[in-house]
């Protein structure tokens, strides 16, 4: 069996999950591609998993009803060797990556961390990860009778629905009590489209002047593209803008059809969150910026004076 | 109280990664302690300062050459370090191993790690260890308290961040945020030459790696470089977005 963790939030699938999906199903490993949903209110969401996967397993309890590292280890492993699972797909995200070597090392099992592709090779998994952030391409295999692979959002195109939704089967679990106690949280929201999501996004850095400029500038312009907004770690300690913005090492990895970088000087820690984009349109004062470097189409100039000219261009 | 602090040791952020013979070459290139690390190192000494009486120690595994990263913590405060010295390159698994094993027999009751370090763009080391320690961990922790042997904190999650509570011991990893790292002051340095470097070597740890490294690559995409002169802005406001809706056909 093929085992992939279903990642949902606000009572729906996430796209993560669908991706998972095609990662285990271009696998070519033999046994059900079967999806676990773990949570206390997931009915609808393992409705709607049955469309994609051969079968799903529901785990509906109290005791799920909040993300913890050990519970979701003590169920997965529960539920790869009742199911004699030999592959374990999860997301890495920042719970997948988490919990996932927990799962590993608990099973005995290589980690495949991360990665953006994996093949079967007489047994063997081969797969492909990024490291010295993100500019290398890391080749890596594991082989055991049962492997675990986080995979990193957007690498794999989300799978197609199934002619007919699949079965779907309620598991019981032996959970542990958590031991890590939360006490608040704070939900990142926005109105925009989220930022890992978007098709575009146009980031902002120190180069956009003051915290008022960012918003009188980077944001009528996201909003005319229907962008998601994003900023560097520069930016985001300023204060200027939140952190769930911050795109980079210690930020959010996105790879959007089109990244508009306005006023960002192009340090390795940003690209590394944003330089596998399809396009990349930068704005600099600076012709020797590190950001010129990686950029297909940008100009040498001012932000102030560039920006609503472009503004005034796309109202044309 | 015992406090762990892993290091790692990184290409220089201003340096160029290059590949030789299928893998990253970094005979030739500027090394450091990781950031990630260095908030740790930093985390573990504000633990102390703030009332913790605890001795904290610098972990490292790897060649000769980390060395450096050790002194720098030596340097920064810690008060010794355990070099368990390879040339080989260990998956976050099998360093887990080692780890988990020094802290069983120093009776760590809390080790530091970095989250995410900028070399090997894993996050597996800290919640690999806990597991093999049997321990609870919190990741991405963006700030941190020690009362007793309770400490409190807030890390991030998937959507957002959480306040939290954890019983000693425990794995903790870090992230921006956690603090500002000290740089070390003329008279660390001078004490960092007294402090004592416990030298191993990895075969009594029994470890092997558990995933194959095959190649490194660097694959750059191609870019087009089309790079205008923003002096007349109108002009070239005008040119990007004719490149952007006829050229690349990305917008409306
Ligand atoms: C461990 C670690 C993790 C990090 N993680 C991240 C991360 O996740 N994300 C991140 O972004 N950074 C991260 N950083 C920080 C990173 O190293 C840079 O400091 C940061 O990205 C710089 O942000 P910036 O480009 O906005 O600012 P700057 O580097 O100051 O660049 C500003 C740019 O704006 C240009 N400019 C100024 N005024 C104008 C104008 N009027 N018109 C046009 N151009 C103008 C300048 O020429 C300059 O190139 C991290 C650093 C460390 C050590
Ligand atoms: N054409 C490119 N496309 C995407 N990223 C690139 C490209 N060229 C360089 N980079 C990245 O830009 C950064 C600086 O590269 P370098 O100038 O080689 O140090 C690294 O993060 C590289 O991965």
């Amino acid at each position: 069996m093929i085992l992939v963790v279903a990642e949902h939030a606000n009572g729906k699938l996430a796209k993560s999950t669908l991706e998972l999906l095609t990662a285990a199903r271009s696998l070519n490993r033999a046994g059900d591609v079967t999806a676990l949903i773990l949570g206390s209110d997931i009915l609808a969401i393992a409705a709607e998993a049955a469309r994609f996967a051969d079968q799903v397993l529901v785990a509906q309890t109290p005791a799920l009803a909040q993300y913890d590292p050990e519970l979701w280890t003590a169920a997965i492993v529960q539920i790869a060797r009742e199911g004699e699972a030999h592959t374990i797909l999860i997301g890495a995200s920042r719970s997948g990556r988490e919990y996932s070597p927990r799962v590993a090392i608990r099973l005995d099992a290589p980690l495949l961390e991360d990665i953006i592709s994996l093949h079967d090779e007489a047994g063997s998994l081969h797969a492909q990860r990024y490291t010295y952030l993100a500019r290398v391409t890391e080749s890596i295999s594991a082989k055991a009778p049962i492997i675990v692979a986080t995979i990193k959002p957007g690498a794999f195109a989300p799978a197609a629905s199934l002619p007919s939704p699949s079965e779907q089967w309620d598991v019981d679990l032996n959970l542990p009590t958590a031991r890590l106690k939360v006490t608040g949280k704070t939900t990142e929201s926005t109105d925009r489209v989220s930022l890992t999501e978007a098709d575009i996004v146009v980031s902002g850095g120190r180069g956009a002047g003051t915290a008022e400029a960012f918003t009188a500038l980077i944001e009528p312009l996201a909003d005319r593209l229907g962008a998601a907004i994003g900023a560097t770690r520069a930016v985001v300690d300023a204060g200027w803008r939140p952190y769930a913005e911050q795109v980079g090492q210690t930020g959010k990895t996105v790879q959007p059809s089109v990244y508009i970088a306005i006023g960002i000087s192009g340090a390795v820690q940003h690209l590394s969150g944003m330089n596998k984009s399809k396009l990349i349109v930068a704005i600099n004062r600076d012709a020797e910026a590190p950001i010129f470097k990686i950029t297909d189409y940008g100009i040498v100039g001012d932000v102030q004076q560039l920006v609503p000219a472009i503004l005034a261009e796309l109202k044309k | 109280m015992r406090i762990f602090t892993l290091i790692r040791q990184v290409l220089d952020a201003e340096e160029t990664v290059r590949v030789q013979n299928n893998a990253v070459a970094l005979a030739s290139s500027k090394l450091v302690m990781d950031t990630m690390d260095e908030y740790g190192v930093e985390e573990a000494l504000r633990l102390r300062e703030q009332g913790a009486e605890a001795e904290i120690i610098a972990i490292g595994v790897g060649p000769a050459r980390l060395q450096d990263a050790l002194r720098t913590a030596l340097a920064m405060g810690v008060d010794r370090a355990i070099h368990v010295e390879t040339d080989l390159a260990l998956d976050a698994l099998a360093l887990s191993k080692v780890v988990a094993t020094l802290a069983s027999e120093e009776s760590a009751d809390l080790i530091l790690t970095g989250g995410q370090q900028a070399d090997w763009d894993s996050h597996a080391l800290g919640a690999a260890t806990a597991e093999r320690l049997n321990w609870p961990q919190a990741t991405w922790t963006t700030a941190l308290a020690l009362s007793g042997r309770t400490l409190t904190g807030r890390h991030d999650v998937d959507e957002g961040s959480e306040t939290f509570t954890l019983d000693l011991p425990a794995v903790i990893t870090t992230q921006q945020g956690l603090n500002e790292p000290r740089y070390p002051t003329l008279p660390g340095i001078m004490k960092a030459k007294k402090k004592e470097t416990r030298k191993e070597t990895l075969d009594r740890f029994d470890v092997v790696p558990t995933v194959s490294f095959e190649r490194a690559e660097i694959q750059t995409k191609s870019r087009k470089l089309r790079i205008l002169d923003g002096k007349d802005p109108q002009a070239a406001a005008a040119e990007l977005i004719n490149l952007l809706r006829n050229e690349a056909r990305v917008i409306a």
